[in-house]
């Protein structure tokens, strides 16, 4: 807890967003898992993930934040977002056309159904999750070497 | 028994699978980098060869992504034209991925050079194969997203600027064409090209065409880098790696420039006298206006760039003609430019790789010591100044011919001007660089890596030998199905519907 208090923002700030960080990861997955039978999907819902780890930055520093979800994780999860959503569409093609729907459809408006349409949304959630946020490490955190030597 | 068309999306799936393969593992293992971004292009150019030969044998074919009606679903359409470009792009994509192998040894981190090249590779191949206009946009910017951070790979401060730069000027340019599409299909409610090129038939004239046809010019053209609209293109090219330098030159302005431009006013929208002259004077712009910078250029890179805008200008030229002949000439000029500008690029490279300069004045007597680049890149400067029997005097002399038999006796002077001034620069290249007295201080200079020559000895042969493809029976299989395509013009809807079947 005293490392958690060197840096970031007040502790005001820290106790709220103790709080509502797991309430927007958790929103940012029902937005997901829901893409296909309301509004939102993959790419929101990745978005939502992406800025609940970004209010944890914000609020405790870059320590904790990459602490839980470290710089290689981020990149391994985005190459696997973007080879999850090509497999799809890959098992598609073998299996007739490219980008085939080739789960039984099951009821409109259920939770399960719409095919292939859910496991596209999860794909592509983790490539919108980890690139946003790996995009908001690289615009906070990198620097050149002549900026550096300055 | 597979259909043969399932090999349409497949240019669009190997190059996005091989990039992302690379992302995952090619930090940890060294060599998986320059293993599959080989294998990947080359696979890409083996498939390129067998639609050609598809093309010849059964005509024009299309898919339906995920087997959805068309033309609801989304189209990919491959046709003599696509065939050409295919066969374009991933020939200077393979020899340029070679090159890489030694090239980039130099720079940090190959895996992000392997993983942006193939995307840019995706992105083109996937303009190309589209046969749906807001796909056609969705893989013109992932071509253009990957070359910014590509000309930006070097991270020096001129670097960036320069990515910068085009980034900026490039997204316009990109929302140019978006308002256009937006237009287009509030106007025809539909985003597949055939059927929109068939519902534009059907209605009358309207002012949102002239809008649509303002607003593509502007884009393409600052895709492209035509003269009024080519400021990014002398800071852009010369600042990326010598591979990417390739091509951007050779490659990316050509297919989301050229053939984008082509596929649209020929196909789509229709051509007609007026759009026809509105292509010629501003290929007759850039030709002469480039070469006429390039001229007075003493970085090497540089000087190669604005000749990229001279040699743009002839193949607009070309096709603007609108004659069979022209457009044959136009085609062709375009791979001939692809493979000698990528020569010529890979050659400068090599010197810098060797010399560690860009700058002529410095250079002298080279080609002693780099006996293939030199020779290599004699060969490229004498086809890109229409030297026979060299690939670029055939292009050249077919689209001045074209001019000459459209009594627009003015715009072959012009050419004919520009090639005489791109042959006066050239002779300045060769001997600034590779002849003249040798200098003491490169008395320790060394001839690259075999890689690198292998690239640059390969794309010399087809120079050479680049004439051929006129022989008739050549020319059946490679040029005469991409020209039809173009001067079927609308008719393209009723084939590509024909194909659905």
């Amino acid at each position: 807890m005293s490392k958690e208090h060197d840096a970031g923002m007040s502790l005001i700030v820290k106790v709220i967003t103790r709080f509502t960080v797991g309430l927007i990861l958790l929103y940012g997955i029902y937005i997901v898992l829901h893409g296909h039978i309301s509004p939102g999907g993959g790419f929101a819902g990745g978005v939502i993930i992406a800025l609940s780890f970004v209010n944890l930055m914000l609020a405790y520093g870059k320590d904790v934040a990459l602490k839980k979800l470290p710089r290689k994780t981020i990149s391994f999860f985005e190459s696997t977002g973007a080879l999850l959503f090509l497999s799809i569409a890959l098992i598609g093609f073998f299996g007739g056309y490219f980008f085939l729907n080739f789960i039984s459809k099951g009821e409109p408006f259920r939770l399960f159904s719409a095919g292939i349409v859910p496991f596209c949304n999860i794909a592509i959630s983790l490539k919108v999750g980890a690139g946003l946020f790996a995009i908001f490490i690289a615009l906070v955190l990198l620097k050149f070497d002549w900026e550096k030597k300055e | 028994m597979i259909a043969i068309s399932h090999i349409i999306p497949l240019f669009v799936a190997i190059s996005l699978l091989g990039a992302f393969i690379i992302s995952i593992i090619g930090k940890r293992l060294k060599w998986i980098p320059d293993v599959i971004g080989n294998i990947t292009t080359l696979i890409l150019l083996g498939l390129s060869v067998l639609a050609m030969w598809t093309i010849v044998t059964k005509g024009t074919l299309v898919y339906s992504v995920g087997s959805w009606k068309l033309p609801i679903g989304i189209a990919l359409v491959l046709d003599g034209l696509t065939a050409f470009m295919l066969i374009t792009v991933n020939l200077i994509a393979f020899s340029v991925s070679i090159y890489s192998i030694s090239y980039m040894e130099r720079f940090t981190s190959k895996w992000k050079f392997y993983t942006l090249f193939l995307l840019m590779v995706a992105g083109m191949n996937g303009v190309v194969v589209s046969g749906d206009i807001f796909n056609l946009f969705v893989f013109l910017e992932i071509a253009s997203v990957a070359s910014y951070a590509l000309v930006a790979f070097g991270t020096e401060r001129h670097e960036l600027e320069a990515a910068f730069k085009y980034t900026v000027m490039s997204s316009v340019g990109s929302l140019f064409l978006l308002l256009g599409i937006v237009f287009l299909y509030s106007y025809t409610s539909t985003l597949n090209m055939a059927d929109m090129a068939n519902i534009l038939a059907q209605k009358s004239a309207s002012n949102i065409i002239i809008m649509v046809i303002v607003l593509f010019i502007t884009g393409f053209g600052l895709k492209a880098a035509l003269v009024p609209f080519h400021a990014w293109l002398p800071d852009a090219h010369p600042s990326a790696p010598a591979p990417i330098s390739a091509m951007l030159s050779g490659v990316l302005i050509k297919s989301l420039g050229i053939y984008t431009l082509c596929r649209i006013f020929y196909n789509v929208i229709g051509i007609n006298p007026t759009l026809s002259s509105i292509l010629m004077i501003l290929g007759t712009l850039s030709m002469v206006i480039g070469v006429f910078l390039a001229i007075g250029q003493w970085d090497f890179k540089r000087l190669l760039a604005y000749h990229s805008i001279s040699q743009i200008g002839y193949v607009i030229l070309g096709i603007g003609l609108g004659t069979p002949l022209g457009i044959i000439g136009g085609l062709f000029h375009l791979f001939n430019h692809s493979v000698f500008k990528s020569l010529l690029f890979l050659n400068s490279g090599a010197v810098e790789y060797a010399t560690g300069t860009r700058d002529l004045k410095k250079m002298g007597g080279l080609i002693a010591k780099m006996p293939v680049t030199g020779t290599t890149s004699l060969v490229a400067s004498m086809s890109i100044a229409g030297i026979p029997p060299f690939n670029g005097f055939w292009s050249k002399l077919i689209i001045i011919i074209a001019a000459v038999q459209a009594n627009r006796l003015g715009y072959a002077f012009w050419a004919v001007l520009a090639s005489i001034l791109t042959l006066a620069s050239f002779t300045k290249v060769m001997k600034y660089a590779f002849f003249g007295k040798p200098r003491k201080r490169w008395s320790e200079v060394k001839e690259v890596p075999i890689f690198m020559k292998l690239a640059m000895v390969t794309l010399a042969i087809i120079c050479v030998i680049g004439g051929v493809l006129l022989i008739s029976n050549i020319n059946q299989i490679f040029l005469k199905p991409a020209s039809d395509v173009l001067l079927e013009g609308t008719k393209y809807a009723d084939i590509v519907f024909k194909g659905i079947q």
